[in-house]
């Protein structure tokens, strides 16, 4: 359902990644590795439209991926349900009855984003994954701040409710989520120090 | 697009949202200057329309780097432009918000504050059409210049500096409208240029707004 060619990114004119490729099938989630500053966010961003890469090209169902990544873009002055709804709306979908409960929110609905805790923000972050309605899911650290019932309750909804109907999902973590999902170490695609490509044609 | 505007609404009218902060700075600035002029009435409402429409676009300016600083710093805006919603219209609702939290409001207050400058009695409608037309157009104009300036620190001086010489045609033909109606001439001219201003605004600059943003937030 996802696949990447030969695909080469930059951030903030430095080429970080070159001739990354990997496919995922439906129903199938992979995870990216590699240490901190290899380049999973920047590859993430670019898989999700937000940059453009440099070479080579992304291919998946028009209009259906998502991005998450360690800003929740959770408004402080809407309650957890307003929150919700807001996005569910922007995708033109339906806020699904269960959501609350599968993220463990219910008892928080009516709760102040700004009142939330870091962990329960990332609860909400992430059940707006559900209420989108997309199948390919571009995860950048989706358990930072999460305990381990509630990683559990995220990796049980990515399998038993996103993976199962079909979905994809490319995530970006350090810790084990227990999904049975191969993992790409992004450290031998690492850019080399002079590799050319990554200024940025829209200054120039 | 209606859930973003409704959005940008509540959250505006929610605490710490910032509705009513230009409005405010407007009644304070109106009311500053006859302090500084002289109670000469004759001076005052020669200046007023001048007043009024300088007044009300630096209250217009007060809250523009509002509109985009806070959803980039949330994360909202990188979550909006991976939605179905076209970040032309994202922008066009995020201009119209700021106009009805802002540029509406001022429209109405408007007359009542003319009245503290003894503005002349025939320039008041003149003064509410100029405004009702010119205010949009100082949303939209402000809007790109908010998406210019996203996720630069201290952006909001910069965000000045780019955006008030575009506000001048908006500002002569607003100022020169309701000069003429006070005067009893006929103002239609000024305000067709400036309807024609803010229809070319809002007819553009979403486009460009959208083009920034997208750059920016690569």
């Amino acid at each position: 359902m996802l696949y990447v060619r030969n695909l080469s990114c930059a951030r903030g004119g430095v080429p970080v990644l070159t001739d990354v490729s990997f496919e995922v099938a439906a129903g199938q989630a992979i995870i990216l590795r590699g240490p901190n500053g290899v380049g999973k966010t920047t590859l993430l961003r670019t898989l999700a439209g937000l940059q453009p890469p440099i070479t080579g090209e992304v291919d998946f169902p028009e209009e259906q991926g998502a991005y998450a990544s360690h800003a929740d873009g959770i408004k402080t002055a809407l309650t957890v349900t307003e929150n919700l709804k807001f996005w569910a709306d922007v995708h033109g979908a339906a806020l699904p009855d269960t959501i609350l409960e599968t993220f463990d929110l219910a008892d928080l609905r009516d709760r102040l984003g700004g009142t939330l805790s870091a962990g329960q923000k990332r609860r909400l972050g992430l059940a707006r994954l559900g209420v989108i309605g997309r199948k390919v899911l571009f995860l950048d650290e989706p358990t930072v701040s999460l305990d381990r019932f509630s990683v559990k309750l995220f990796a049980d909804w990515l399998q038993n409710t996103h993976l199962a109907a079909g979905g994809v999902a490319v995530i970006a973590t350090h810790i084990d989520l227990g999904l049975a999902a191969p993992e790409l170490d992004l450290t031998p695609f690492k850019a080399a120090a002079d590799a050319d490509g990554g200024s940025d044609e829209a200054f120039l | 697009m209606i859930a973003l505007l409704l959005r940008d609404l509540r959250l505006a009218f929610r605490a710490g949202g910032g509705f009513g902060l230009g409005l405010a700075f407007f009644l304070i600035v109106v009311v500053l200057v006859p302090f500084g002029v002289g109670p000469e009435t004759e001076l005052l409402s020669r200046i007023a329309p001048g007043i009024l429409w300088v007044a009300s676009l630096l209250a217009a300016l007060l809250s523009l780097d509002r509109i985009f600083a806070l959803d980039f710093e949330d994360g909202s805006l990188s979550l909006l432009a991976t939605s179905p919603l076209p970040m032309e219209g994202a922008a066009m609702m995020k201009a119209l918000a700021h106009w009805i939290t802002t540029g509406l409001p001022l429209t109405l207050a408007a007359p009542a504050l003319g009245f503290l400058l003894s503005l002349a009695p025939e320039a008041y409608a003149y003064l509410l059409v100029s405004l009702l037309l010119g205010t949009p157009a100082l949303s939209m104009i402000g809007t790109f210049g908010a998406a210019l300036t996203v996720g630069i620190r201290r952006g909001g001086l910069l965000l000045s500096l780019l955006v008030l010489p575009l506000y001048v045609p908006t500002l002569i033909f607003g100022a020169e409208a309701v000069r003429r109606g006070a005067d009893g001439l006929d103002p239609t001219g000024a305000l067709m240029l400036m309807a024609g201003i803010t229809a070319g605004c809002f007819a553009l600059l979403p486009f460009a707004t959208a083009a920034v943003l997208r750059i920016n937030l690569r």
